[in-house]
């Protein structure tokens, strides 16, 4: 699905640029418009809608994703500035259809979730705090979380998901919890 | 598309990038990471003619110690100096910065150089740069200069640099022994911009205030030395009373205004009260280094 109404010149890469990205281990390659951000090119061009986009400015991270294992705001970024390199999204975080990531299965588990909108970004937010770390206290889970705006819940039972996928993670490594 | 329409380069080189913003001249402005301009842009409160990105300009990401400074590339993002054990160890003001600089998604793309440049207000990096004395270096095609950081920050949103510089580099000299350093911050919620906040910076000789600087940010156009504090609490005690009278002058010292978020007068009182907390916990800052060493 491409939403541009733009007239499409190949030849001036200020506006266009062609570009080859890894999402969720698949290569992509794609012409795109310099000015298209990232989060939309990920929903329109690579119809990978799991990404939410709330705000579209950098507060909410709704629409966090992966950038070389990096957390970013991929509103934040032009899918131009991601050619050659590597993302990971909502879809990639499962291990295998129809299993969940321990991050995944404590927010099924716990409630970490309501409407869902948030839930991707927290999700991969939480996920990379994790593997840093897989035994936070809670304050530097919620500062972590700080990031991630959530309308539903009031954050508890998010909090307590990621205590618990840590826990989870933890078992997984063999290591006391 | 949510960014107006601009025309998007990207350079590899110093040398590249500030010959596109030669070119490109007073509507061109330099992408580093984005965290700030990229939102502008999506509020239509920016709107660039054209955009040079500098993210893969390689030479800008750096840090080295270099003749008692520590030389940071312009491009290094805020995670790497957060993590960097040569940052804790000979400029530790940063590192604890860094944690009250937005939230991790921000920092692992937003860069030194792009902070500074970008001269908010209610920013964090600009009042620690101030603090320590930093020496920016900027480069265009009619070559390179250093600026005194007490001469960078203009007005909000406004540094020294002309439109065709690239800012390359920040120097901040190696914290010397005796010497601790604190930032204290309000802000709604943690990562939101600081509704007021300090950073000090003091050198400790035999229970007495030798040196101190200290600055107050998101309490004017720019961040600003509070030099009166600064030359009241030189030479004084590290008592609690004794800290707290220095700080009485803050207040005095600065311009704020009101705000959605507070008044100017619960800025000037609340900068008064993160003084003395500031001065407290750089001073315990400064005993807990002499102990270990």
């Amino acid at each position: 699905m491409t939403t541009t109404a733009e007239p499409i010149d190949e030849r001036d890469s200020a506006l266009h640029r062609v570009i080859t990205v890894t999402v969720n281990g698949r290569r992509y390659t794609r012409l795109v418009s310099t000015r298209k951000t990232l989060a939309d090119f990920i929903r329109e061009d690579l119809g990978l809608t799991g990404t939410h986009l709330g705000c579209e400015h950098g507060v909410c991270g709704a629409c966090t994703v992966r950038l070389d294992g990096a957390v970013v705001r991929s509103c934040l970024m032009f899918a131009v500035q991601s050619d050659r390199q590597s993302l990971e999204t909502i879809e990639g975080v499962a291990p295998e259809p129809g299993r969940l990531s321990h991050v995944q299965q404590a927010f099924w588990d716990h409630h970490g979730l309501q409407c869902g909108f948030c839930t991707p970004g927290m999700v991969l937010a939480a996920t990379a705090l994790l593997e840093r770390n897989p035994d936070p206290t809670e304050a530097e889970i919620r500062e972590t979380l700080a990031g991630n705006l959530c309308r539903c819940t009031g954050y508890q039972f998010i909090v307590e998901s990621v205590k618990a996928a840590g826990a989870a993670m933890r078992a997984d490594a063999g290591g006391a919890s | 598309m949510k960014p107006p329409r601009f025309r998007y380069y990207d350079a590899e080189t110093i040398d590249e990038a500030v010959t596109l913003l030669a070119e490109h001249g007073e509507g061109a402005k330099v992408l580093a990471g984005g965290q700030s301009l990229v939102p502008m842009m999506s509020l239509r409160l920016a709107y660039p003619d054209a955009l040079v990105d500098v993210n893969r300009v390689s030479e800008l990401d750096y840090v080295s110690r270099r003749d008692g400074e520590l030389a940071i590339g312009a491009l290094t993002r805020h995670a790497t100096l957060e993590r960097s054990p040569e940052v804790a160890r000979d400029c530790p003001l940063l590192s604890a910065a860094m944690r009250w600089v937005a939230h991790e998604a921000i920092r692992n793309r937003g860069t030194m150089g792009g902070s500074l440049a970008h001269a908010d207000p209610a920013a964090e990096l600009p009042a620690v740069a101030l603090a320590l004395g930093a020496t920016l270096a900027a480069s265009s095609r009619e070559g390179s200069r250093t600026i005194r950081v007490e001469e960078f920050f203009r007005m909000p949103f406004v540094s020294a640099l002309r439109d065709d510089e690239l800012l390359t580099e920040v120097c901040l000299p190696v914290q010397p022994p005796g010497a601790g350093s604190a930032v204290q911050e309000i802000a709604r919620r943690h990562g939101d911009f600081a509704i007021a906040g300090v950073v000090a910076s003091v050198v400790v000789e035999d229970d007495v205030v030798a040196q101190a600087r200290i600055v107050s940010f998101a309490t004017g156009p720019a961040p600003v030395r509070l030099t009166a504090v600064e030359n009241a609490v030189a030479g004084s005690g590290t008592g609690d009373d004794e800290l707290a009278a220095a700080a009485e002058p803050a207040a005095a010292e600065l311009s704020p205004t009101d705000d959605v978020h507070a008044t100017a007068e619960y800025r000037r009182r609340v900068t008064k009260v993160l003084v003395t907390r500031a001065l407290r916990d750089a001073i315990d800052d400064a005993r807990a280094r002499g102990e270990e060493r």
